[in-house]
Order: structure tokens, then C-alpha cells, then sequence
């Protein structure tokens, strides 16, 4: 049994591409049979790997989801920034320059109020459940924006480090949340075209969620809402440590 | 020639983010700014300056749309190697801090859509 499991951990990432897809192969049979079509396999996948990695928490109590398990590790490799953002480059490959530039204007707005608005209800949120020092309300507020931010900012301003879990608590639980909420959501806010895509990520930010989420939508939006979302935490990092924290340090 | 396809994203992969990194190091936070996006622009960029020249042969192209078919099967493995259990074991603050956020920026996608120039 001993020798399987280091044989898996040494072979990790060609384990992690067969168990990736046999959750696929499950997910589309779900999608098929259960939801008619309705709910795409890629959702269902999505869905059914952020499962897993809630129950592998739950048995190894660390961070990596099911990279935690024995055998398991190679998911860190395939499911880690390198592979994730290898890919989302890829797919700008036919993407439409012209349409980027066109709406580049309104996606730094989106980009700018995305990480404004996050920090501000981030703040009014921890303010209401009694928290009043403006170095754990400026780090919750950028915790808000994406997990990233939250502990940059709290580490910058000496936040303390429950603070923090907070924080990268509140940026998971976004990250989430925008991954299978996006395809739910997506008909009502006319997400449909580049254009809508590029605000979208501009607004959520959370490149993993944001990326996720409009793959599980159509994955033709992907490469135009990761344009704008990896901008969002370079500037969540730039701004709430120093403007926002100053408007907030003049507040309380 | 496949892997000329590869390489060529290899390229503008590593090209923009060592200039996502260095504008991050220039601006003094521990963050990458936009490496992916630069990453990105390079590839649609380089892309359709080779057409032009006549050098860009399809078999490059099916290294790079090899990726991003691969793209959905990442997620699900980055999905599953997510902190889940910490998102929902932090209490009602760290729950509310995630979710209101993104429903009031949610809000203002009508509104900002409007003003988006139309194609």
C-alpha cells in the first residue's frame, strides 16, 4: 500500500490529470442526467472539486484541499498559479485586441470602483460586528477585495493574525461565491458579450473565481474578463495599504 | 512545429510576468500587476504580427489551443485544492465580508455595461 502511494506522489501530476478526468467524466454524466443539460459539466465539475476539497479539509485539517491527501499531491502542480495562469494566457489566442481597447477605458473604472466598493462594504461589515481599529477594518476591507490583498495589507499595517485569517477567509468565501454563482447570474446581469465579461472582471476581481466562473458561463468571455481581473489585486495591494487606509485612520 | 506554438506562449508567459513582478517591485507592493493581462496582449499581439508575415502555420496554433482546452480542467484541479474548509469555518464575519462585497458590486454591472462602447 506504502509503495502505491509514494509511486502517486512521485507521478503526482499525471495522477492528478487521470482523477481530474474521471471527476469530469461523473460531472457530465450529472449534467446530462440529472439537469438535462441545464447546468453545464464544467459548473458541475468546478462544484464537485470545491466539494472534495471542503471533505479533505475536513480530514487532514490543512490548506491545499485534496493536495492535503496521500497520493493526492500532484493537484497542487495542476491546480497551482503556474498551470492556471499558463492556460488563461492561452486562451486570448483569437481573442479580439480591437475590443480590448475599445472597452479598456470602462474596464479600469470597473477596476477602480471593484476594489473601492469591496473594501468600503468589507469595512461597514466588520464595523457593524464591532470592530472599530482602522488597521483590522482596512484589513478585513481588503480581505474583502481578494484573498491576496487582505493579507498583503494586514501584514503591511501589523494587523493581528486572526485579523488576517479573517481577511483570507472573507477573500476565499468571494472567490467562491463568484466561481458558482457567475453562471447562475449571468443571463440576469447580461454578462454575454467581451465587453460585459471585461467589467465583470474589472468588478469581481478574484482572478481564480472570475475565471472559473465564465468558463462554467462560455468560455469564449474567459479571456477578457481575466484581462481586467489580474490588474484588480496589484491594485488592491496599491490601495488599500496606503489611500484607503489613510481615509480610514482619518475616520476612526 | 507544435512546439514552436508552445514556446511562442512560453514567451509572452514569462515576458509578461517578469513585467507584471518588476511594475509591482516599481510601485513597492508585494503584488504582480497585470502579468497574465501583459501576458496576454503579447500573445494576441505576436499572434497577428506573425499572420501577417505569413508565419504563423496552424500546427502553432494547435500548441496554443491545446492549453487553453486544457484550461477547464485546471480550474477543477485548482478548485479542488482550495482552502474550502477555512472559508466556512471563520465565522459569520468572514462569510459576510465575502458575500455582500460582490452584491453590491454586482449591483452596478447594469450600469456599467450601458456605458460600454458598443461593437
Amino acid at each position: 500500500m506504502e509503495y502505491i502511494i509514494t509511486f502517486l506522489d512521485k507521478n503526482g501530476l499525471v495522477f492528478a490529470f487521470l482523477v481530474t478526468g474521471i471527476i469530469m467524466y461523473f460531472s457530465e454524466g450529472i449534467s446530462k442526467t440529472l439537469t438535462r443539460g441545464k447546468i453545464p459539466g464544467s459548473a458541475i465539475s468546478i462544484f464537485m472539486g470545491l466539494v472534495l476539497a471542503y471533505f479533505a479539509g475536513l480530514l487532514t485539517l490543512g490548506k491545499k484541499g485534496i493536495a492535503d491527501l496521500p497520493g493526492f499531491s500532484g493537484f497542487e502542480i495542476m491546480g497551482g498559479a503556474m498551470f492556471r495562469d499558463f492556460a488563461i494566457v492561452s486562451t486570448a489566442m483569437g481573442a479580439s485586441f480591437a475590443i480590448i481597447k475599445k472597452t479598456g477605458p470602462i474596464g479600469i473604472l470597473s477596476l477602480f470602483l471593484g476594489v473601492i466598493i469591496s473594501f468600503v462594504v468589507g469595512a461597514i461589515i466588520a464595523y457593524s460586528m464591532g470592530i472599530t481599529d482602522a488597521e483590522s477594518l482596512t484589513t478585513i476591507g481588503a480581505g474583502a477585495c481578494t484573498f491576496v490583498v487582505g493579507p498583503v495589507t494586514g501584514t503591511a499595517l501589523g494587523a493581528s493574525s486572526d485579523i488576517i485569517a479573517i481577511s483570507i477567509a472573507a477573500g476565499v468565501v468571494k472567490s467562491i461565491l463568484v466561481t458558482i454563482g457567475t453562471p447562475l447570474i449571468a443571463p440576469y446581469i447580461g454578462l454575454k458579450t467581451p465587453q460585459s465579461a471585461m467589467i465583470f472582471g474589472g468588478l469581481m476581481g478574484t482572478t481564480s473565481g472570475t475565471a472559473a466562473g465564465l468558463a462554467a458561463t462560455d468560455p469564449k468571455l474567459v479571456p477578457y474578463g481575466a484581462m481586467t481581473a489580474t490588474f484588480y489585486t496589484g491594485l488592491g495591494c496599491l490601495l488599500c495599504p496606503s489611500v484607503l487606509y489613510f481615509v480610514m485612520r482619518a475616520i476612526f | 512545429m507544435l512546439l514552436r506554438g508552445v514556446a511562442l506562449l512560453a514567451a509572452c508567459f514569462v515576458a509578461g510576468q517578469i513585467l507584471g513582478e518588476t511594475l509591482g517591485r516599481l510601485l513597492g507592493i508585494q503584488a504582480n500587476v497585470g502579468g497574465v493581462g501583459f501576458a496576454m496582449l503579447f500573445l494576441i499581439l505576436s499572434q497577428n504580427e506573425l499572420e501577417k508575415r505569413g508565419l504563423f502555420h496552424l500546427e502553432m496554433g494547435e500548441g496554443v489551443t491545446f492549453w487553453s482546452k486544457m484550461y477547464i480542467p485546471i480550474i477543477v484541479a485548482m478548485s479542488s485544492v482550495q482552502n474550502v474548509r477555512v472559508a466556512f469555518s471563520n465565522g459569520l464575519l468572514a462569510l459576510l465580508a465575502g458575500i455582500l462585497p460582490v452584491l453590491a458590486c454586482l449591483a452596478l454591472m447594469p450600469l456599467l455595461s450601458k456605458l460600454a462602447p458598443k461593437e
